[in-house]
């Protein structure tokens, strides 16, 4: 059964790869454009859960409730992400990093203690949604329906944002953005707008993974700083800005925690911020991104 | 520390013109030393509650004042410095508990711990530019985290090392007026002068001409570059100086706090130092102690009141980023020339 054993760990460290994806895609969005490392990007995947939560509480329990639930819960972040980037982001670009990386983590403390009062310190749960609450059998191994949906997810959204990126006018302006914020300026194009829209859409997709890490792990304050850690891990590994270098980032990350627990037991954690370290003293720019 | 501040004062005073003795005057004071006294006499004149939060005060003040030797002398933005205070927290600890070595030794030994681990992890950062620097510090410092954590034979792991044992100190009963003082506050004491030596020590650095090429450094690392300093060396000089003294205040802490866990290495501690940094004001010496005075008396105040410290810090963070960058001491000196000029218009 040594194999079933390996293809359970393979699958587990798979779906955290996919979670983890959902989430450092947005991270890595934003660095790549506004070249700002957001440590609020957890506490938007925190608000996500909640909001969720709040969303299943208020609709009544049937069989579209958490679809509808998960889409709100992402909107209401995205709203929240764009409000934050007109109402503050947008007088920090121009400062130094330190500036931009001491106010998102003032949202960080803001939006912790918000959570806290408007939610409470209990772990709050919420169930899977009827159609993925079954669990099938693949290669002798017994696995929930929701974590396949979850392993499907990932990279149809990688695919999505590809899509989005390179084969859409939206998406030149941002590519545009990327290079030359400046020429792109001075070529007519709104780029405070596409920067608010770029906030928005990477606010979004972390709402969206709060919300669909639900059914499988409960909401709990301190989610928030544990999850960013993780996920800038990823972002570095794969390069910051990339879309594909976050995707193969989140898989790598993924498989050296759950085959790192096999090898070395109790210093997983250590391989991965090692992994992290040795990457940015190799290649600073990670994998699959380039120099700036 | 007062060794180090008044006389660097009184020589750059200007030859003193009758019209400006009354300012003269208050130049000549030595405020720091003021300050030493007032703190001293806080385990006769305070609670022994009072006693603990000055302790964590005089402790907190030279783990910003390290800091600040990256960040407002050589510009230098680490967003790990936590991992070489928890480095000397850990080597005073398993020091002093598992192997019974005394204070004297563990000390000291807990200084040179951090300092190796910064000099270790600094020769790669200092290879980096601005945010790949912060990020990297972040992720050596989460790397000493997870060894904290998860090994348990040496650091305990997650349960900590509780009950560190304080140093003997029962030869401060011959000091007149320290002989009913408990053991605590007798150690506060003790943290106190060692404090006041670190800052007397940094402060001397920060003047000396390898500190002034830090702030060139700082102003423009290009031109310091051109004139031939070796910029990455010194950096590096940097990164270990401040990570020594950084395992200093943490091999304090321990002792001061009775433990080491692996909840004091952890990322968010290092925002939190850089937010007591700012808060002070990085570009000026004492700026950092400043703010860790006010934030340290803050926090207690306000979670008398409420339990919503974090939101309160984070609005506090937003004011400061937005209405006052140089923080409590720049608004001080500002407001003070704005007085001045007020006066002699």
């Amino acid at each position: 059964m040594a194999g079933s054993f390996l293809f359970n760990q393979f699958l587990g460290g798979f779906t955290t790869a996919m979670f983890l994806f959902l989430i450092a895609s947005g991270l890595s969005l934003v660095f790549g454009v506004m070249r700002v490392i957001n440590f609020a990007h957890g506490s938007f995947y925190m608000i996500g859960a909640y909001l969720a939560w709040q969303a299943v509480q208020w609709l009544h329990p049937s069989g579209a409730t958490f679809w509808i639930a998960a889409l709100a819960a992402a909107l209401g972040v995205a709203v929240l992400g764009a409000v934050t980037e007109r109402l503050f982001f947008r007088s920090l670009y121009g400062r130094e990093e330190l500036y931009q990386l001491l106010f998102t983590y003032a949202l960080v403390l803001i939006l912790a203690d918000a959570a806290k009062f408007l939610w409470g310190t209990d772990q709050l749960t919420v169930s899977a949604p009827p159609v993925l609450a079954g669990s099938v059998s693949i290669l002798g191994t017994t696995q929930p329906l929701y974590t396949l949906f979850i392993i499907a997810i990932g990279p149809a959204i990688a695919f999505a944002l590809w899509l989005a990126l390179n084969r859409t006018g939206a998406g030149r302006m941002v590519r545009a953005a990327q290079m030359d914020r400046e020429m792109l300026d001075a070529l007519g194009a709104n780029v405070s707008f596409i920067y608010t829209g770029m906030f928005a859409l990477s606010a979004f997709l972390a709402g969206l993974s709060g919300a669909l890490v639900t059914p499988i792990q409960s909401i709990v304050p301190g989610m928030d700083v544990l999850i960013i850690v993780q996920a800038f891990i990823v972002v570095v590994i794969g390069g910051m800005g990339s879309l594909w270098g976050t995707f193969w980032g989140s898989v790598i990350y993924g498989q050296v925690l759950s085959f790192g627990i096999l090898i070395f037991p109790g210093f997983s954690l250590f391989s991965v911020f090692a992994l992290m370290a040795v990457i940015l003293i190799v290649r600073p720019w990670g994998l699959f991104g380039r120099p700036i | 520390m007062t060794a180090a501040a008044a006389p660097s004062q009184a020589p750059s005073d200007p030859a003193p013109v009758p019209k400006r003795r009354t300012r003269a005057l208050a130049d000549r004071i030595p405020w720091i030393l003021v300050v030493f006294l007032i703190m001293a006499t806080v385990p006769w004149v305070g609670t022994r509650y009072d006693t603990f939060l000055a302790g964590q005060i005089v402790i907190d003040a030279l783990f910003a004042v390290s800091l600040n030797l990256l960040l407002g002398t050589t510009g230098l933005v680490s967003f790990g410095h936590v991992a070489y205070f928890g480095v000397g927290a850990y080597v005073c600890g398993i020091l002093m508990k598992t192997y019974e070595l005394p204070f004297s030794v563990a000390f000291p030994a807990a200084g040179l711990g951090a300092a190796f681990f910064a000099l270790v992890f600094g020769f790669f950062c200092v290879r980096l530019a601005k945010l790949y620097f912060a990020m990297l510090t972040l992720a050596f410092s989460q790397i000493i985290w997870a060894i904290a954590y998860k090994w348990n034979d040496v650091t305990g792991g997650d349960q900590g090392l509780p009950e560190i044992p304080y140093p003997n100190l029962d030869w401060m009963s011959v000091i007149p007026g320290c002989a009913d003082l408990s053991v605590g506050a007798r150690f506060y004491l003790l943290s106190l002068v060692l404090v006041a030596v670190s800052l007397a020590v940094v402060h001397r650095i920060v003047r000396s001409p390898f500190g002034r090429v830090l702030t060139t450094i700082r102003d423009n690392p290009e031109r310091a570059a051109f004139l031939g300093v070796n910029v990455k060396a010194y950096q590096l000089a940097a990164f270990v100086v401040a990570g020594g003294f950084a395992g200093l205040a943490g091999a304090l802490y321990g002792i001061f706090s009775r433990g080491v866990f692996a909840d004091y290495v952890f990322w968010s501690k290092s925002a939190e130092i850089l937010i007591m940094t700012i808060l002070g004001g990085a570009s000026y010496f004492w700026g950092p102690p400043v703010g860790a005075a006010v934030l340290v008396w803050l926090n207690q105040w306000v979670t008398d009141y409420t339990q919503y410290w974090s939101f309160v810090l984070g609005a506090i963070l937003l004011v400061l980023l937005f209405g006052f960058p140089g923080g409590i001491v720049g608004g001080v000196v500002l407001l003070w020339r704005k007085l001045k000029r007020l006066r002699h218009a």
